[in-house]
């Protein structure tokens, strides 16, 4: 007996607690996606929070492929992606869906190579031939034209990329494809590719604790976890011809430099954009937000948040080691976000 | 009552033990049909399961029909796809792992049920059974970490300057590949080869060993020729649990088989593995066929699964009736 009444007086605290929060006008917003900026969007979620206690995003980190396969599904109310969604996904959105970029990220050069001393350069044909598997010799003349004065090997390259589908993959897939024809024709750019020659990885951590286990290795690894983890890397040659070693200047500049190029979709790549300082293997990664929401007040909300992360939210950006938006495009973001209607 | 059966007149006690009876058979009803249903509940699971993954690989499934088993290529980016090297990578680790697995642990288990001091015995035994609960991921970190960098600088040239001419032990040494995979794989099933045969040899009754003993067959005879074709069938069941658990494991492949849909003759070569595949792929397989596809490699491996354990039952059956006289009845 005891126990029922207890229960009843907690069922009577519930339905008043629960009726004073819809007076308050609790807000519940449910994301998934992209994992790679899940530390930028868990601060920004939780120092929006703070800011507006009535608001509560729940945001999972289940990889840029869940996250557009339940935004199509509508069990969330937004979505988030390392990649833009491509033409046919957007088709079968029930109502359109926006793209915004929030940050940046760039996929560095790693390599474990004893005896060289310094930052190696690559240029476009380097990379490319390596990945394609046909540059397989460390003093290899695409590798050694870039470095002169430094005494390669002749050791072989053992190639290592991402085995897990990740933005990171997209990215660096994606710059290979503009700087290499035959990349482009026989790989292409994805989160997984076929790639043709090398080893598998899971993770960033996977790849570099094979690069470290593997002399004469050469892989990509996100600017983000090698400054984290004191991961050294190479520059690489952009379009202008400089060798550009990423960092967050450099990665913004990509974008700055790609600024102009922007559609209104948003839905673009800045891999190998013009400019001297721009470090040429970068990409945004995209919130993605239906055009149309039913209940106004998470439309209200989901419009403050955006308009608050792209301004005052890029403040935290460093702090995480993420690239900032360049100004331009903030701009131009804050124009398309009266299209959420 | 019942505990001063000789107070109770007889007619008390007819009563009372058809009461009994009564009670029971109502038990016995209900316990039968509670068991009934945890088995009919495994059934159903199981069913549910190869049901959505029929249904969810329907589009890879029209797409590919049969070629998808005789198909090399995993291209995400152009829509092709194949399951060939995710079997071969599969089979092939777990072979390793049962080649390398099963002397050691039927070897460890005879040496602890028959031969081993008592003491000696339960303090392996635990050790054992404490390497079973070790999580994958710790055998994945410990292979990448400690296996790999051994791997690539002593057992693999070893094995080239010995077994060179092998087809199996050629090309270049990178530390991880099928080998790799397929020894850490062995360490994480070898603990269940051991644990099952234990008990099963000890099992075996004392009659047997004593028989043989005095028919003037040494330990080693009675142990050999008596008790362990005795226990034939239980190991044999370890070995099924060992294969199961290889077939399936995840995370400690992916980090030391190289994650290359490969098929090459070479076991220093790198592969991969049908779970080691939807482990890294499923999360970001952006598109309608790329999921089937891998939904139809969860459906490839419940089928690999099932050919496997029914052609080791029967083998067992071939060699149970072969060897028939030796065994007790």
């Amino acid at each position: 007996m005891r126990i029922a009444k207890l229960m009843g007086l907690v069922a009577v605290l519930l339905a008043i607690a629960s009726t004073l929060a819809l007076a308050e006008g609790q807000v519940l917003l449910n994301a998934a996606g992209a994992t790679f900026p899940y530390p930028i969007y868990s601060k920004w979620f939780d120092v929006y929070h703070t800011a507006h206690s009535n608001v509560q995003i729940n945001y999972q980190s289940i990889g840029s492929g869940g996250g557009i396969r339940q935004l199509l599904d509508k069990t969330v109310d937004f979505g988030a992606s390392d990649g833009p969604m491509n033409d046919d996904q957007l088709k079968q959105a029930s109502v359109p869906i926006l793209h915004f970029p929030t940050v940046l990220g760039a996929a560095i050069p790693s390599y474990n190579l004893s005896g060289v001393q310094g930052d190696l350069n690559f240029t476009p044909e380097a990379l490319s031939g390596i990945f394609l598997g046909k540059v397989t010799k460390w003093n290899d003349p695409a590798i050694a034209g870039a470095n002169p004065g430094m005494k390669l090997p002749g050791d072989d390259i053992v190639v290592v990329h991402r085995s897990d589908g990740s933005g990171t993959s997209y990215i660096w897939t994606d710059y290979l494809s503009k700087v290499s024809p035959e990349w482009l024709q026989k790989v292409g750019k994805g989160t997984s590719v076929n790639w043709p020659v090398g080893l598998g990885g899971k993770g960033n951590e996977g790849v570099s604790a094979l690069i470290q286990q593997t002399p004469g290795s050469l892989g990509y690894v996100e600017l983000i976890y090698a400054v984290q983890n004191k991961i050294p890397y190479g520059k690489v040659k952009n379009s202008s011809g400089a060798f550009v070693k990423a960092d967050l200047a450099s990665v913004s500049a990509a974008a700055a430099a790609a600024a102009k190029f922007i559609p209104d979709d948003f839905r673009v790549s800045i891999t190998n954009p013009e400019g001297k300082a721009a470090y040429p293997i970068a990409s945004f990664t995209w919130l993605l937000i239906p055009s149309k929401f039913s209940d106004a007040a998470k439309r209200d909300v989901v419009k403050d948040f955006l308009k608050w992360a792209l301004t005052d939210g890029q403040q935290y950006c460093e702090a995480l080691s993420y690239a900032k938006l360049p100004k331009e495009v903030v701009a131009k973001e804050m124009k398309a976000i009266a299209q959420i209607q | 009552m019942a505990t001063t059966p000789n107070a109770a007149t007889p007619a008390d006690f007819s009563g009372n033990s058809r009461a009994l009876l009564r009670r029971w058979t109502g038990a016995d009803e209900i316990a039968h049909f509670i068991t009934f249903l945890a088995a009919a509940t495994l059934l159903l699971i199981t069913s549910l399961l190869v049901y959505q993954l029929w249904v969810l690989s329907a589009e890879a499934r029209h797409k590919f029909g049969w070629t998808f088993f005789i198909t090399k290529t995993w291209d995400p980016v152009a829509g092709d796809f194949g399951a060939l090297p995710f079997i071969y990578g599969t089979i092939v680790t777990s072979a390793v792992a049962l080649v390398i697995a099963v002397p050691l642990g039927v070897g460890a288990a005879i040496f602890l049920a028959e031969l081993a001091p008592p003491k000696l015995s339960s303090s392996l035994t635990f050790v054992s059974d404490l390497l079973a609960a070790v999580p994958s991921v710790i055998y994945g970190l410990l292979g990448v970490f400690l296996l790999v960098p051994v791997m690539r600088t002593s057992i693999q040239p070893g094995l080239k300057a010995v077994f060179g001419f092998l087809p199996l032990f050629q090309g270049p040494s990178y530390g991880i590949g099928f080998l790799t995979a397929g020894i850490v794989l062995a360490i994480m099933v070898v603990p269940f080869v051991l644990s099952v045969s234990r008990e099963v040899l000890l099992a075996v009754p004392r009659d047997q060993r004593e028989a043989a003993l005095a028919l003037g067959a040494t330990k080693w005879e009675s142990t050999w020729k008596v008790v362990v074709p005795a226990a034939r069938i239980g190991i044999f069941g370890s070995v099924f649990l060992a294969l199961a658990r290889a077939l399936g494991e995840t995370m400690a492949v992916t980090m030391v088989i190289g994650n290359n849909p490969k098929i090459a003759a070479s076991l220093f070569s790198p592969g991969y593995s049908i779970a080691a595949v939807l482990a890294n792929e499923f999360s970001e397989a952006t598109g309608n066929l790329y999921l089937s596809a891998l939904i139809e490699l969860g459906l490839v491996l419940f089928l690999l699964t099932f050919v496997l354990n029914g052609m080791a039952r029967l083998l067992i059956l071939a060699t149970t009736a072969r060897g028939s006289g030796v065994l007790p009845t």
